[in-house]
């Protein structure tokens, strides 16, 4: 596989291959930053992959007063399902068990055009058990139930786009697990500043990259052999011997243009990290060109 | 472009329905179409040319120099566009609009905004009763827009309001906001006696109380209520005063308990 170089690290010849998903944005509110942080972790949280997930889900951004609805600190965070079923499911139940629980918190969609609506508000407000009460304020309507430290305020419905795409990647290599996981810190670090796109694993990182299928039956995917460090020689390793650790930041965006725009960020980072302190090679995770629509060249996201 | 300009030659010996002089209706007719237009409540045929002396202009903004209580009906069911009053008008004014600004310099009979369904309702004076309430044998009142009066408006403003935003700056009579349905009623005086009375829903903001208020309406303490931050982000671009009370710590009471229940009054917090 021929290389290019980019500020010293090596960068594949190859692609990322990805997938198209539905996807959907929600702001969340609360009287602190603290707080509104909290809610969108919690409804984040077990939403790093759709195969045993339902979702994929992140923070986007965080967001100042004057940005969200209700004139309070807000973050933006991002689901995405592969069905628009399973999105409004995990919709549902987020909100309901991770939003509407946590302290101060209001809801309200992030999206304000897309193909599809899903039910936001207008599935939560059973749980006002009849006190609810609905708000309609210029074109959007809102949703109010009575809870113990005062009121829910939830969107009634939240917009959804048929055109997010799930799946973009990069495979992180370095010398170190140490000098790996910084260089890969400064990708994620990076990513987060791209609007639209999440990195819905750990921090932004699998470390326990997967490929399809595996020798047991009713395993859907399995570890990515090919890039274990301690199988080198073992199996047909797609590392060399000056590789020691691989980690992979896995990109959901609600854009194609987004995907690719967190993927250009994430390589200028590790890029400027340079190889000494960082890594040494980068690569991206791809099933042939098979199965996904969606392909990002690394060749064309570097300079 | 100038605007189409209607300038009243007095005091017209009938009332009259100017519910046809909308941008719409006027779309593509001449000067002396225009002028021969009838405009009667009468069986005496009476035209605009005789009430008016036409200027023609761009008719997506219609300007009336000189109003008169006897002009009724002024941009009813308008559905885009401005109309500019300078002067007083009679009843119905913006009734039935879906659309468009209608903006009277001066004060506006009973049922300003009678059925509304959208756009916006401006009006400099004071109204008379029953504002953006329905007529006899309708079971709705105004169903969406805004409503800002600056002055203060009569009896039962906001009788049966369903939906959208009913603003006014000075006091209101008694039954503000007589059987609401939902939408947003406030209030920057002090309003009659019996506000809300048998609201099912709906918010209605008292920024200086009310007269008397009804025995069936549920004190339920003081709040900052994240729906009022959004009611006064809304307000503000309209009124600032009303934007800045729905900021302020505010008193709920929730009623009418001898209706739905489901409706509340906000009163200045203490």
């Amino acid at each position: 596989m021929s290389k290019l170089m980019y500020g010293g690290v090596a960068i594949d010849d190859t692609f990322a291959e990805a997938f198209d998903m539905r996807g959907t944005a929600l702001v969340i509110t609360a009287d602190t930053a603290k707080w509104a942080r909290q809610a969108a972790t919690t409804m984040t949280g077990f939403a790093t992959s759709v195969i045993a997930c339902g979702c994929e889900a992140g923070v986007d951004l965080e967001l100042t007063p004057s940005e969200t609805p209700d004139g309070r600190p807000g973050v933006r965070v991002l689901l995405f399902a592969m069905s628009t079923a399973e999105l409004q499911k995990q919709l549902q139940n987020r909100v309901g068990q991770c939003v509407l629980t946590s302290p101060g918190s209001a809801c309200y969609a992030g999206l304000h055009s897309g193909e599809e609506k899903l039910k936001l508000g207008a599935a939560i407000r059973f749980f006002g058990d009849g006190w609810q009460i609905a708000k309609k304020i210029g074109e959007r309507r809102f949703w109010r139930l009575p809870v113990m430290d005062g009121e829910f305020v939830c969107e009634s419905t939240a917009f959804m786009t048929k055109r997010a795409v799930g799946g973009g990647n990069l495979l992180i290599m370095g010398a170190t697990p140490a000098k790996t996981l910084a260089a890969t810190e400064a990708a994620v670090e990076a990513m987060h500043g791209v609007a639209d796109a999440v990195m819905p694993f750990p921090g932004g990182i699998v470390r326990s990259g997967s490929k399809i299928g595996s020798k047991y039956k009713g395993a859907i995917a399995s570890t990515n052999h090919f890039y274990c460090p301690t199988l080198k020689g073992a199996v047909q390793s797609a590392i060399g011997p000056e590789i020691a650790s691989v980690l992979e930041i896995v990109i959901d965006g609600l854009t194609s243009d987004a995907v690719a725009a967190a993927m250009r960020a994430g390589l200028k980072a590790i890029a400027e990290l340079g190889p000494e302190h960082g890594a040494l090679r980068v690569g991206a995770g791809n099933y042939g060109g098979r199965l996904g629509k969606h392909h990002y060249r690394l060749r064309e996201l570097v300079p | 472009m100038s605007r189409l300009t209607f300038r009243s030659r007095g005091v017209p010996p009938q009332r009259v329905d100017l519910s046809a002089l909308t941008p719409e209706a006027l779309m593509g007719k001449s000067q002396a179409e225009i002028a021969a237009l009838t405009i009667q409540m009468t069986r005496k045929a009476l035209t605009v040319g005789e009430v008016f002396d036409v200027a023609p202009g761009d008719v997506e903004e219609i300007v009336f120099e000189g109003g008169s209580e006897r002009f009724d009906r002024i941009g009813a069911g308008l559905k885009g566009g401005a109309i500019r009053v300078v002067g007083e008008v009679g009843v119905q004014v913006g009734r039935g609009m879906t659309g468009g600004v209608v903006r009277i310099e001066g004060s506006a009979g009973p049922f300003a905004g009678s059925g509304m369904r959208g756009g916006l309702l401006e009006i400099a004076g004071d109204v008379g009763e029953r504002l953006g309430g329905p007529l006899a044998g309708e079971t709705e009142g105004m169903n969406g827009g805004v409503i800002h009066v600056s002055g203060g408006a009569g009896a039962r403003a906001g009788d049966r309001l369903r939906r959208g935003f009913i603003l006014i700056e000075g006091v209101a009579g008694d039954y503000a906001g007589s059987r609401m349905i939902a939408g947003t009623l406030a209030i920057g005086g002090m309003a009659g006696a019996l506000p809300g009375y048998l609201m099912n829903r709906g918010t209605i903001l008292l920024a200086e109380g009310a007269v008397e208020m009804a025995p069936t309406f549920c004190d339920c303490g003081t709040f900052k209520l994240v729906a009022a931050r959004l009611l006064a982000a809304h307000v503000e671009p309209i009124s600032a005063r009303l934007g800045s009370t729905f900021r302020a710590p505010l008193r709920r009471f929730a009623g009418d308990l001898a209706a739905l229940g489901l409706g509340e009054i906000f009163t200045a917090g203490a």
